[in-house]
């Protein structure tokens, strides 16, 4: 009853903010930390409930974001409107999710986790290298301004606030289900027992290929939102860090969970977009020549690593994932259980 | 024809490099089945610790003779050692309780510990890339248009060295033959009386050490740092460790050298190569691991046994 | 039409023969047992039947329909579903959740209503948790159905990958080991489950080391030793048969 009444609250609270709120820069803090709000949630799908460690995930961002850059401003003089642009690149970005995903479906974890890193780093660097469509290093901008019934966005953040909140809701929505149906126990087997599922029923191909596909169109409608209001695309925004700080969102957050995906997401934006620049600031101005956002990478780092060291179920942890990195701290062969009997180790030869 | 054999030249060198600090992800994967992120960064590391002993001892301008001679010992040993130190401290202080974790876990901690370098670095030496004495001679044979420098017989000559050194120990000593018990089954090996930190220790001490002369010849060889370098070199001595065969210390050399070769021939014959010779690689990351994952000297295990 | 045929099954590992010319059927409605001292080769042939290995060689037939080299999934579609040596329960999956996702293969639902919640889903998702519950009624392990399947003792996690196994309604039931660390009275028990569930008229073959178990409850018994059959016949035929007895206790020459 009053967690029912406390979210309710939380919720008014979300949709009224920027009418109480009337800072512009606040309002389009939010919205930013909305759409890694939003990339965070598509990553839980693909890390979070199947398994698959995806160290690539900026790239499906970064489809998101450039498919409404060419498709949608003065590049190639196509105009398709944003709100049918928020599928489109949504649906590109799923297609790429199943390509990019396919080579690696048979390996194993650690392995995939490089692969994606891989196609992480050659995405961007294709946009870099096809200058003579995406501008290349300069980036495309001058993108269409989207309208709501007639009237135009603006250079204001809320129209983008709300749009962001709007998806939001969407993807908790359709994740929840995902988590309690059909497709959302595959994932589980899958991520406990690849040979055991396969005995249930579970085409492992296409179940992973889903997994990949709806996270990467999470990723792509962010992409779609976060380049119509930044009204620029360049390469280096979507470089490896961005993947690892959606990653870094999860395993604060608790990967698996999805408030905890919400919470991680946010503190985390929170930090680098306001406490980093404002404690720099505050010091500047005691005279301190120190600029905490300089730090920022390090801060990423100290996380991953204490958060793997001391509470790898994150700080809201999915009561599954919890179990599970306890019992396998505590009981080596169930952790290798990954390893199936019927694989040999590399060992260490010359 | 001379253009190509220039490259490949320049490939053997930079695969030098590449099989230097392949050799470490080889190691520490072949015996705890970890992809040690945050060794591209060590090797980075290695360089830096070069820079930073040759202007503590003041080196300007180009050495000769024996006073060469003992800088380059002095340094390499230096970077070695400090780049071994912060290897087995890593492992220490990052790796070892999550070693019976689900695999996901020590791989996010090395991601993290890569960072934690990389900004390290960062802080240290600036976001620039910059400059490191030129103390090498570099005299050049030339073979009809052909040239090869000193720098590059420097870093081939470093890497075979290095690598033949690596097998004998790992083939004639205790330690080494430790190492290959614990790669194969730890469980074994601990009750043979083996105790496995110490052999992982020493993996890490050897492995980071490599990277650590890595970083050295580097330094030499493009005369600049910087400190994000280590990702993508990190990123591409791993294809080559895989591409040797992962756990197999030739097939890290050969892995790293042809990769090296790959990379100069691409930058060199592909339109505007340079841009696309990383993707060239990573693609040949994403084939070996698809269509051959236990990679050239790797055993092919035609079907799950 | 047999209802379930191994002709010739062949299996090759590089120059290890694990598996050599081996035939042999299964009468529907029936309880089979294959045993053998170890090594034998009798969970290989348990990974050839439901697709984890492909033979080098031979047919294994499924109701008139060629099965070898179908992807495991599909096998288990067809009707045929099995349990493991080493249990390979969800572990952190609760006992419903396991036998719910056992039923993975009769479920209709796809994605698109996974991600609604369409009222079919929801129905569905409620037949086949009233499914898992009956079938975790039918193991005696109702009790059991919220905790996580690493929890559960020994024997309960053995009948759970049994309750697990029987969710998507196969005609063809393989245990391998199923009485592996069971207690005399477990083992009692087993055996009623096992017959149990031949009454409901799912097949049932076994793989066991415990020879009364074997002898109590199977009605026809495939014997085999390096990869080969070496006997096969009523329990009571296969026990007194001489290579079976020289195969489990080694030669008898000279033996004192």
């Amino acid at each position: 009853m009053l967690k029912g009444l406390g979210i309710a609250a939380l919720g008014l609270l979300v949709l009224v903010y920027p009418l109480l709120d009337h800072n512009n820069a606040h309002v389009d803090f939010l919205t930013n930390a909305g759409a890694f709000i939003l990339l965070a949630l598509g990553l839980n799908i693909v890390v979070g409930f199947a398994g698959l460690l995806d160290l690539g995930y900026a790239a499906f961002f970064a489809i998101g974001s450039y498919s409404f850059a060419l498709l949608s401003s003065q590049q190639f003089e196509i105009h398709i409107p944003f709100w049918v642009m928020l599928f489109l690149a949504s649906a590109i970005a799923a297609i790429f999710g199943i390509l990019l995903g396919a080579p690696t479906l048979r390996l194993r974890g650690d392995y995939l986790a490089i692969v994606t890193l891989g196609f992480g780093e050659i995405v961007p660097q294709t946009f870099l290298n096809l200058s003579q469509w995406t501008n290349g290093p300069n980036g495309i901008s001058s993108l269409d301004q989207p309208s709501f019934f007639g009237r135009a966005f603006g250079f204001s953040a809320t129209p983008y606030y709300y749009v962001i909140i709007a998806l939001i809701a969407i993807a908790i929505l359709l994740a929840s289900n995902l988590q309690n149906s059909r497709l959302g126990r595959a994932w589980m087997a899958i991520r406990e027992d690849e040979l055991a599922a396969r005995h249930m029923g579970v085409n492992t191909t296409t179940t992973k290929l889903a997994a990949f596909a709806l996270g990467a169109s999470f990723s792509g409608m962010a992409g779609c939102v976060y380049a119509a209001k930044l009204d620029l695309v360049s390469p280096d925004q979507f470089q490896f860090n961005v993947s690892v700080l959606v990653l870094s969102m999860l395993v604060l957050g608790g990967m698996g969970n999805i408030v905890g995906v919400i919470v991680g997401s946010f503190i985390l934006s929170f930090i680098n977009s306001f406490l980093l620049p404002q404690s720099t600031a505050l010091a500047q101005s005691v005279g301190l020549h120190l600029d905490f956002t300089n730090y920022r990478f390090m801060l990423y780092g100290f996380i991953l690593v204490a958060m793997m060291l001391f509470r790898p179920e994150g700080l809201i942890p999915s009561r599954q994932r919890k179990a599970e990195f306890k019992e396998a701290m505590k009981d080596p062969h169930l952790a290798s259980q990954e390893q199936e009997e019927y694989e040999e180790r590399p060992g260490l030869t010359v | 024809m001379d253009v190509l054999l220039q490259q490949l030249i320049n490939g053997l060198s930079l695969g030098g490099i590449y099989a230097l600090i392949a050799l470490g992800y080889t190691m520490v994967y072949g015996i705890i089945e970890l992809i040690n992120f945050a060794h591209g960064d060590v090797y980075t590391l290695g360089t830096f610790f070069s820079l930073a002993i040759l202007t503590g001892i003041g080196v300007t301008g180009e050495l000769h003779g024996f006073t060469l001679l003992g800088v380059i010992v002095l340094v390499v040993v230096a970077s070695m050692l400090l780049c071994g130190i912060t290897g087995v401290l890593i492992e220490r202080l990052a790796y070892r309780r999550l070693r019976n974790a689900p695999r996901l876990a020590p791989l996010i901690t090395a991601i993290g510990v890569s960072f934690i370098l990389e900004n390290v670095m960062q802080l240290w030496k600036g976001p620039s890339p910059i400059p490191l004495p030129e103390f090498f001679p570099n005299p050049s044979l030339q073979l009809g248009n052909v040239a090869i420098s000193a720098k590059s017989v420097l870093v081939i000559a470093v890497a075979i060295g290095m690598m033949v050194a690596l097998q004998l120990f790992i083939y004639n000593t205790k330690m080494g033959k430790a190492m290959r018990a614990t790669a194969q089954d730890r469980d074994a090996a601990q009750l043979m009386g083996i105790n496995i930190n110490t052999t992982i220790a020493v993996t890490f001490l050897i492995g980071s050490a490599l990277a650590g002369a890595a970083g050295f010849v580097s330094g030499i060889y493009y005369g600049t740092t910087w400190f994000f370098n280590g990702f993508e070199a990190g990123l591409k001595a791993f294809t080559a460790a895989v591409l040797g065969g992962i756990g197999n210390v030739a097939g890290a050399m050969l892995g790293g050298f042809l990769i090296g070769l790959i990379e100069a021939i691409a930058t060199q014959y592909i339109p505007s190569g340079a841009q696309w010779s990383n993707v060239v690689v990573f693609s040949v990351l994403v084939l070996v691991l698809v269509f051959r994952p236990s990679g050239l000297l790797g055993e092919s295990l035609p079907e799950k046994v | 039409m047999t209802f379930f045929k191994l002709t010739d099954v062949r299996k090759a590992f590089g120059g290890l023969v694990a598996v050599n010319d081996l035939s042999f059927e299964i009468v529907p409605g029936s309880i089979v047992a294959m045993i053998g001292p170890n090594g034998a080769g009798k969970s290989t042939v348990f990974n050839l039947i439901t697709g984890i290995y492909t033979p080098t060689n031979g047919r294994i037939e499924l109701e008139g329909q060629t099965i070898n080299g179908l992807r495991t999934d599909k096998v288990t579609a067809l009707g045929i579903a099995r349990t493991f040596q080493n249990i390979r329960l969800f572990a952190f999956m609760s006992a419903l959740d396991n036998v719910m996702t056992g039923r993975h293969s009769r479920m209709h639902c796809q994605l698109f209503e996974s991600l609604l919640h369409t009222p079919r889903q929801r129905k569905e998702e409620k037949i086949v948790r009233e499914r898992a519950r009956e079938l975790l009624r039918f193991v005696d392990l109702e009790r059991d159905a919220d905790n996580y399947a690493r929890n559960l003792p020994y024997g309960h996690q053995r009948r759970l990958e049994i309750a697990r196994a029987l969710a998507s309604d196969p005609k063809l039931l393989l245990l391998d080991e199923p009485a592996a660390g069971m207690n005399p009275k477990e083992k009692e028990d087993l055996i009623k489950l096992i017959r149990r569930i031949r009454d409901t008229g799912v097949t049932v073959f076994l793989i066991e080391h415990d020879m009364n178990l074997v002898m109590n409850v199977s009605e026809r018994v495939t014997v085999l030793d390096h990869g080969e059959k070496i006997c096969e016949g009523l329990p009571v035929e296969v026990r007194n048969d001489e290579r079976v007895i020289e195969a489990y206790l080694g030669r008898a020459e000279g033996a004192a």
